[in-house]
Formats: structure tokens, sequence, C-alpha cells
């Protein structure tokens, strides 16, 4: 993404990996249908499916329980109305969705669709101030009546303040009362350890190019079990429940993606958390009125023994007291560093971050938020330029929030 | 100079950002978010809200070569001029939102943001001309075509705004001359429609909206003598100069058709009165600001201590009241009233006192009066009466 800019926006996507340029292209010159039946579809499907046992194995889920779709927003669609559909259909009276209130748009918006359109109930599961769903809180939803519940759907971990919830444990709250749970890992897929088999969730989202891979390809990891309804109708190519022609070059550097991130996920997450740690510890001395948000990360020396648990190492998430986040990303893309506000999925439209407001922020204080994530391609002189444009740029979209929250009445009128 | 560009993803602000680029300044697009719930594409006229106008704007951006933002001012429009337009229709006063928007968000919020980021001008894509005297002071004057001229608009800014603001469109002669050069520099917006409604409200139909929005306060209907004629429902389902549909039970004695002559806020009454007294003879305004320096009488007046009655010099302006209405020739003053709007009663008011020598008919309050000289913008202010001074109820 340029040599001579920062890039602190992993999260949003990070650098394609130089063998994933290299299997998708040798895919595309080579070409196939891989639902062909001739030698030239038999090879392009042989492809898809070397990819779809390296994803499997980074995953920790069987090559069957792989759904490839057009990426994660496609994946949690298919999960949220897929299940929805399927089990509402043969049981009217399951009509209830637990939604935790921090996800992704791809999950929260599309659990809003079903209400407005096919009569299901969303019970928001909210978080505390970290960003963390707690277990015995999902129980107490669950118990209200524990019949009508169709689908619980909390994430991985969250995209913006990099919280990791306690998928297992919620999982396993949710196989009591025989419940599916969908997870969004769409941030959490190569950055900490994700084993879709040990997690023992249904159905869970991943994608392509938030690890290295391209854009435009992501998978829906479902166990044999999970009963899901099509959202794409047509030929049906994936698993009967995903159609549209399998698109077998952006499959294969998926597929290199996975395998690499799963082997270098130990020492990059370590290195990536440390360089993470760096940005926090610099800026909370040197930036009074810099909050982090979401949980506390793990130390240095925590990160080398045990790894990442609480929070996503990558991730580095701020509210700046009187400054408006969209002055700072300004500021900072002017002084040459790529940051971002929260997400970057809302159209261009800023909005204070429905995340952070359901942690409990008021929308003033979510207004400064700033996110700084990184990735495999992530260095210290990256880090160095960051910390260094930083305080410049805070003190002037300080004075810039100043500005806008009070009108200088002497100046202008 | 580092310009920021107010990028509405219109044919005019692309135009006016290219021709900043092209003089050598850099400059940084911004569009504003005015919306909490921005529309996906553009329907009827509606033109810079939604996030097919955004997108047309970042397409200008990137063919510029510029870097572009979204700014989100979605709060401070609601407060500012949604919330400030139903407030001034609640009040009986027909406001313009267009106005506002420019005082309050581009040229007051936006503005002041930008010179906080180090900014040192805005430029947008309004048909009207910035000059500078030997001194450094300000003028604003109308464009070059009386057709396009927009400066009714600015009539708002400060002489600190102005100093910040720049308007490359000032000279040019025609909008299609803005359209081809957008088309010759590859910008699809070359084509885009103008927008001529109010951009919050959906298919233009302020009165639905309206109705919406405000809750109805009955009031009487009275003729210039003060009787009652009737009750009305609400006195923003009236516009000076409406004729029919006034629900009077009576006919007039001389039984002759009547008209609605005034909006009274302070009372919520409607006045209503025979053709003749339509003619507008006089009109007072509050809240004056001044394009530049004022003009002499009102600066050395503006030096005097307040006094209950204090008058200025007269000086001579054209007056113009609405976007599109043809100036007319007037005398006008300044003078120190009774506030009786004050809370506690007491207090002065300034108003501008404007005597309109020429024929000038629909006038309500709330709207904006802008005062030239020749072809400069000398200030404006709010209307808040407009009479006839023949009516029985003004000469008493």
């Amino acid at each position: 993404m340029g040599s001579t800019r920062v890039y602190m926006d992993h999260a949003a996507t990070t650098d394609v990996l130089q063998p994933v340029v290299e299997a998708v292209t040798e895919q595309m010159l080579l070409g196939g249908n891989p639902s062909s039946l001739h030698s030239a579809g038999r090879r392009a499907r042989a492809t898809v499916e070397a990819a779809r046992e390296k994803i499997a194995a980074a995953a920790g889920c069987d090559p069957a329980e792989v759904i490839f779709t057009s990426g994660g927003t496609e994946a949690d669609n298919l999960a949220v109305k897929g299940t929805f559909w399927k089990r509402h259909s043969a049981d009217a009276t399951k009509n209830r969705i637990l939604v935790s209130s921090i996800e992704h748009h791809a999950v929260g918006d599309t659990a809003e669709w079903l209400e407005t359109h096919e009569g299901a109930v969303i019970d928001w599961i909210p978080v505390d101030e970290d960003g963390l769903v707690k277990p015995e809180t999902v129980r107490e939803l669950i118990e209200k009546n524990p019949d009508d519940v169709a689908l619980l759907t909390v994430m991985w971990a969250n995209n913006e303040v990099g919280a990791i919830q306690p998928i297992a444990e919620l999982a396993e709250i949710a196989a009591e009362y025989g419940i599916p749970m969908h997870t969004d890992a769409v941030q959490a897929f190569g950055a900490v350890p994700v084993n879709f088999r040990n997690s023992g969730v249904a159905t869970m989202a991943i994608s392509g190019h938030k690890i290295g891979g391209p854009m435009g390809i992501g998978a829906l990891i479902a166990t044999r079990s999970a009963a899901l309804d099509p959202v794409l109708h047509g030929g049906g190519q994936e698993r009967s429940v995903r159609s549209g022609t399998i698109d077998a070059a952006s499959i294969a550097g998926f597929g290199v993606a996975a395998a690499w991130a799963s082997e270098h996920l130990a020492e990059e997450s370590r290195r990536i958390g440390q360089l993470r740690n760096r940005i926090i510890n610099r800026v909370r001395e040197e930036i009074p009125g810099a909050v982090l948000r979401g949980p506390e990360p793990e130390t240095d020396l925590e990160l080398i023994e045990k790894g990442p648990s609480r929070r996503l190492p990558n991730n580095a998430h701020f509210t700046f007291t009187g400054c408006e986040g969209d002055s700072l990303l300004f500021l900072l893309d002017m002084a040459g560093v790529e940051s971002s506000t929260g997400s970057a999925c809302n159209a261009g439209v800023p909005r204070p971050s429905h995340v952070l407001l359901a942690m409990g922020l008021s929308e003033e204080t979510a207004r400064g938020a700033q996110r700084f994530t990184l990735g495999h391609s992530s260095t210290v002189d990256d880090v160095d330029r960051l910390l260094d444009a930083l305080p410049t740029a805070f003190n002037q979209a300080n004075q810039a929030g100043l500005a806008a929250h009070t009108p200088n009445a002497e100046l202008w009128h | 100079m580092k310009i920021l560009a107010a990028m509405s993803g219109g044919v005019d602000s692309a135009v006016a950002a290219a021709r900043a680029v092209e003089a050598g300044h850099d400059v940084v697009g911004v569009h504003l978010a005015l919306s909490r719930m921005p529309g996906t594409l553009r329907t009827g006229s509606r033109g810079c809200c939604t996030i097919e106008d955004s997108m047309d704007a970042r397409r200008v951006c990137d063919q510029l070569g510029i870097p572009f933002y979204v700014w989100d001012f979605s709060e401070r429009f609601k407060e500012d001029v949604v919330d400030d337009f139903v407030s001034e229709y609640e009040h009986g006063r027909t406001p313009n939102p267009c106005m506002r928007c420019n005082e309050k968000i581009k040229f007051a919020a936006l503005l002041e943001k930008a010179v906080a980021l180090g900014f040192d001008a805005v430029v947008t894509g309004h048909y009207a001309k910035v000059i500078s005297d030997e001194a450094g002071n300000r003028e604003l004057h109308r464009a070059a075509t009386w057709a396009k001229d927009q400066s009714y608009v600015l009539g708002v800014l400060t002489h600190e705004q102005l100093k910040h603001a720049w308007f490359p469109l000032a000279d040019t002669p025609s909008k299609d001359l803005v359209r081809a050069e957008a088309a010759e520099r590859g910008f699809s917006v070359a084509k885009k429609p103008d927008s001529y409604d109010i951009c919050f409200i959906p298919e233009g139909d302020t009165r639905a909206w309206l109705e919406e929005h405000i809750e109805m306060q009955p009031g009487d209907i009275k003729d210039t003598e003060g009787n009652v004629l009737g009750q009305h429902p609400g006195s923003h389902a009236y516009t000076v100069g409406q004729r029919k549909g006034l629900a009077i039970g009576r006919p007039a004695p001389d039984g002759k058709p009547r008209f609605v002559l005034e909006i009274r806020p302070k009372t919520n009454e409607v006045i209503v009165g025979s053709r003749d007294l339509l003619d507008i003879d006089e009109i007072r305004g509050i809240r004056t600001t001044w394009a530049g320096l004022p003009v002499a009488e009102v600066a050395d007046f503006l030096a005097q201590q307040p006094r209950l009655g204090a008058r200025s010099a007269e000086f001579d302006i054209t007056a113009q009241v609405r976007a599109h209405a043809d100036p007319v020739a007037s005398t006008a003053h300044m003078e120190w009233v009774e506030d009786d709007e004050a809370e506690d009663g007491a207090g002065l008011r300034l108003e501008v006192v404007v005597g309109i020598k020429e024929e000038l008919r629909g006038v309500s309050p709330g709207q904006t009066l802008v005062m030239y000289q020749g072809t400069r913008v000398l200030g404006q202010a709010t209307i808040n009466r407009a009479y006839s001074l023949k009516r029985a109820d003004i000469a008493a």
C-alpha cells in the first residue's frame, strides 16, 4: 500500500501476501469451471478442494464444512437468514434471535431485516464497558423462553475495539437448550487461535482479505448438521446452499493466505501484539486526553507466555477527548498515516459507533474515536511514525473540536 | 493557499474545486453529511443529501487528484437548520433554510473547523463575488450574471467569514458554461440536474412535512380594524397574499375579497384586508448582519450609546426579499426600539427600517431582507414585520 505511507487500518483490509498473488494469477491463467466435468474443470476443482482443505485445517473444521461465499457479509447473511428461515418454517414459535449489541452490520442489519420482514423478534444482548458479552446475560435471555429462540449470534472478536468474546462458553450454554449459535469470526480468524470444532458453534463466518487473501472471497463454516435455507438460489454449487460459479482463483489465494496465517499465527500474534502495546503505552503516556477502549490488552510478557486471549493483538482503539474522529483521521492522513474512526462499512457517512454506544459511551465521546490496527506488513518504524504524528494531530483536532462545539461568536458574528 | 472545497456533489461545486486546483492551491474536497438517514439514491430534484451525491463528489475529487472526506455535520444541521426551520414556522415566520445552512453550517461550523485544521479558505460553487479594497477589507458583490446571482443567500456572511470565503464561479456568465467546463473536464456530474427543493424535505412537499412536525396553534383572523373575523387552525398554513381558504363567515363590509396581509407570530394572528393593502410600504428587520464593514451611516450610529427611539441617518438601498425576486429601490435607517420579544419585557432591540419606494407584495415574516447598494451586498436582516402604511392598524 505504498512504502512512504504508514498504513494503520489492517482491520479494514490488509496487504495481499505475495504467494497469494501468485496462486490467484496461476489459477486465472489455467482457467476452468470447477463444476465442469472435463479435464479443465477437474483441474480447477482440484485447486478449489486443495484450498478447502487448507482453510479447514486453519479453521479447525472438516473440508466438507467449508461453504465458499463472496465474503464475510454473505457468510453472515447465509448463517443468520438461513438458520432463522429453516427453524422458523419448521416451528413457527421459534422466532427470537439473540444478537449481541456489538455485531458487525453484516449480522446486526440482517437480524433487523428479519425483524422487519419475516416476523423475527430481536433481543439485543448488552455488553459491559469493555465490550464483552457476559455468559450469564445470555442464559437469562434464553431463559425468558428457551423454546422460542431460533438463533444466538455473537461475534468472535469485535472489529472496532478488539474484544474477544467467550465463544466456547456461550456455545455451551446455547447447546444446553438446543439452540444453534453463529459467530462472525472475520476479525478473529488468522489473528488469534480459532478452532471451529472446539468452539461448539454451529456456523462461523470468515473472510479472505482480512488475512492477506483476495477481496470478494470468504466462507461460512457450518457443521454437517447445521440446517440452512439458501440465500442465493441457482446451481447449488456449494453444498446446495450457496449458488454461483465457484471462484477458483480467489479460493486458491484464500487457501494460501489461510495456510500462511495459521503457520505464522503464534509468532505473528506476539510480534504484532508487542507493536500494538508500544502504541498503547506511548499514547497513554503522551496524550492524557486519550482513553483506550475495549479490554485491557495482554502485556508483552503475557503475549510471550500465553498469547492473546482478551483483545485482538492488532487492535488499538482510543477515544480522544474533545476531538472529532474525522478531524483526527484527516490530520493523520495529511501527515501520511492511514487510520480509521472505527469501521469502514458505513458507506462513507460517519456516525457515532453503535459498538461504543453499546459500551455506554456518550455520542460526544464516541465521536472522538480512532482505531489503529496492525497487520503482517506492519513494522516498528510504522508505529514510531504514527506516534510521531499523533500528538500534533491530537492538539490540532482538539482545537478544531472546541471550535465546532462552541462557535466563536466574537469572531464570526 | 490551503483550500477546503465544500462539495455538494453538484456541478457548480465540482467546477469551483477544479478551478481552485488549477489556480495552484492545495485543495481538499469535503462533502458534508447533513442527514442522519441519508437516502441511497437521489429522488426528484433533490441534490445534496444522498449517498449518490457523496459518491459524485468523491468521483470529482478522484479525477482532480485531490483528497476527499465526508464530515458529519448532521447533529449541527438538525439543531441549526431543521429545528430552526420548524421553530420559525411555529412562530409564524417563513424561514429560508438554505440561508440558515450557509450561515450556521457552511460558513460557520465548517469554516471554523477548516480554519482550526489549518485551511486558509473555504471554496463553494456559489455565484457571487468577494472583492478586497486597498485596506484589505472585503466586500460581497453580485455575480457577473443577474440570472445566476446567488449573493442573496450569502447575505448572512460576516466580514470575518468573507475573509475566508472564495467563490470561483463569480465571473462565469452562465450555468451552461459551467456545465460545458464540467463536461470538458470529464465530470460525470456535468449534466446533473439542479436542486431546488429543501434538501431535508422528501418529494418537495413542505406543507405535508410541516404538518408532521408542527403542532397547530389555533388563533384569530382579524381585519385591520382589529375585529375578529374568524379562527385559523394554525398560522403556518397561511401565506401572505393568500385569498382562498380563509374560512371567514362574514363578508367584508365593502363586499370586496379579502387577502392575508400579515401573519403576526407573537400574537398568532392572521391579519386580512383588501387587495390594495397588500402593497408593502415598510419592512422592519431584526438580527441584522453586515457583509463586510457597515456603511458609514450605520457605523456612526453603532458607535453611539443605544437609546430608545434613536435613529441612524438614512441611506439608499435596493431591497431584495427572496432569492429570485427583483430588488426594489428603498431607503433604510437603523432604530433602537422596545424589545417586545424579550422575556422580561425590558431592553432595546436594534431594527432596520426599510421604506419601499416601488411595488412590493407577498412578504412574510421570517424571510430574509438583503440590502444592496449597486452590486454590493451591504448586509441582511430577518423580516419581523412588513405592511402597508395605509392600514388602519398601522397608521394608529
